[in-house]
């Protein structure tokens, strides 16, 4: 043996250890899979492949659960998890599965739009791989994911993401983002084959209203808000109006810009007879000035730089010592989807959607996001969907 | 899979081979050493699919 052999051996031991520590959490990141209970309004749960075939037997393929009601009516469909750090989003989908009873009309949800970047995390950046909502059985353990698809699925990045059809030049980075890749088409990128499933699935399913829920950083000015096309705007104005009005929290519409193509917002609009929104709520741990990325944050949204920069006025949204809730985030999204579905409802009596069972804003406040989580071990297993 | 992420893997495995042969034929220098093996880990990973 060489002189150097041992030395070798030593570190070879070492960085494997290291390799094969990260490795497992990783691996286990990527294959841990969701449990979701079927709410007793879900009569049926589709994969989006069926919808495009391109998605099949990839990481991008996800559940599409359709709550149906005892009377015919119209169709919305909430999207969460076109970023999966968003976690709101998720949070508020599947209290909608879990929970929603459809008196009339249909509910279409799908939890996990970008479903390959909820199985990537975020590197460098420090950020929990799980986080756990306390629920009165226990606490769920959910994935912690990313904005974009996991380059495991997509890669290699361009130098620069051209988008389709309008050839608009974005950031490399948005090739992976779902909610640049509107309105897709079935043969390209992953996110685009994504996309283009969501807009077949709009036209086969007739759906009337798209809500794509999202969290954004309290710096950025499009925040508790709707972001709404010109189609979409008398239902939205009334929605934030009746929400701000009578449940005592602040959301304002933000129009569609027209410019600014690969937003679902912009394109379903565009290019199909649905009428989308967008929904943000405040999402203190995306922004950048905080300290660490921890999962306290997540949960609470209580951070001493963003305290520190709401009494100079840098925020956009109010801001104090209980910082932001996840119970007011979840409830702020509940209650404005619900909204929605209601302004849309009253205007369209013809294809009108009636839900209930959905706690609201004061709701989620008072009772917390996990105490309407369901037990899967207690659950049927035939209404237990991994995701 | 597209061609192109199978080019690149292709370049992700002969610079991880690359990294190995370095690392065989460095006798002295520890932190030579030590660097080719962190460098290692992400490609391995990656190889690996695992991130």
């Amino acid at each position: 043996m060489s002189r150097s052999g041992p030395v070798k051996g030593l570190l070879v031991a070492v960085v494997a250890s290291v390799a094969a520590v990260a490795g497992a959490q990783f691996h286990q990141h990527r294959h841990q899979r969701l449990p979701i209970v079927a709410g007793p309004a879900v009569a049926r749960v589709a994969s989006l492949s069926e919808y495009g075939e391109g998605l099949a037997r990839t990481m991008a393929d996800t559940k599409v659960f359709f709550l149906q009601g005892a009377e015919p009516g119209g169709s919305a469909l909430i999207m969460a998890g076109t970023h999966a750090n968003e976690i709101d989003a998720l949070l508020s989908a599947l209290i909608f599965v879990e929970n929603a009873v459809v008196e009339k009309g249909t509910l279409i949800v799908i939890p996990q739009l970008n479903h390959s970047a909820s199985v990537y995390t975020r590197p460098g950046d420090g950020c929990p791989l799980f986080y756990g909502i306390e629920t009165p059985w226990g606490t769920k353990v959910f994935r912690f994911g990313d904005r974009g698809a996991s380059p495991l699925d997509q890669w290699p990045d361009p130098d620069v993401y051209v988008h389709y059809p309008d050839a608009q030049l974005l950031s490399f980075l948005d090739a992976r983002n779902t909610n640049r890749s509107w309105p897709g088409r079935p043969d390209g990128l992953l996110t685009e084959r994504v996309t283009a499933a969501v807009m077949r699935l709009l036209a086969e399913e007739r759906v009337d209203i798209a809500l794509d829920l999202h969290g954004a950083e309290t710096m950025f000015p499009v925040t508790n808000c709707i972001v709404a096309p010109e189609r979409s705007m008398r239902i939205a104005t009334m929605a934030s109006m009746t929400v701000t009005a009578m449940e005592g929290f602040e959301n304002h519409v933000e129009p569609s810009p027209k410019g600014f193509r690969g937003l679902s917002h912009r394109e379903i609009g565009d290019h199909s007879d649905t009428a989308p929104f967008l929904l943000e709520a405040p999402f203190p741990f995306l922004d950048q000035p905080t300290g660490p990325k921890t999962r306290d944050l997540l949960m609470t949204g209580r951070d001493p730089f963003l305290l520190s920069l709401a009494g100079q006025q840098k925020l956009f949204v109010p801001y104090d010592e209980s910082g932001w809730p996840i119970e007011k985030r979840v409830g702020q999204h509940c209650s404005v989807a619900l909204e929605i579905i209601n302004q849309f409802s009253r205007k369209r009596a013809d294809r009108a959607i009636r839900i209930s069972e959905v706690p609201r804003y004061a709701d989620l406040v008072r009772n917390g996001v996990g105490f309407y989580f369901h037990d899967p071990s207690k659950a049927d297993p035939a209404r237990v969907h991994l995701d | 899979m597209p061609l192109v992420m199978i080019v690149y893997y292709v370049i992700c495995l002969f610079i991880a081979g690359m990294l190995v042969w370095n690392f065989a034929r460095e006798k002295d220098d520890r932190q030579m050493m030590l660097l080719y093996l962190v460098v290692l880990v992400p490609l391995v990973l990656r190889l690996l699919r695992i991130n």
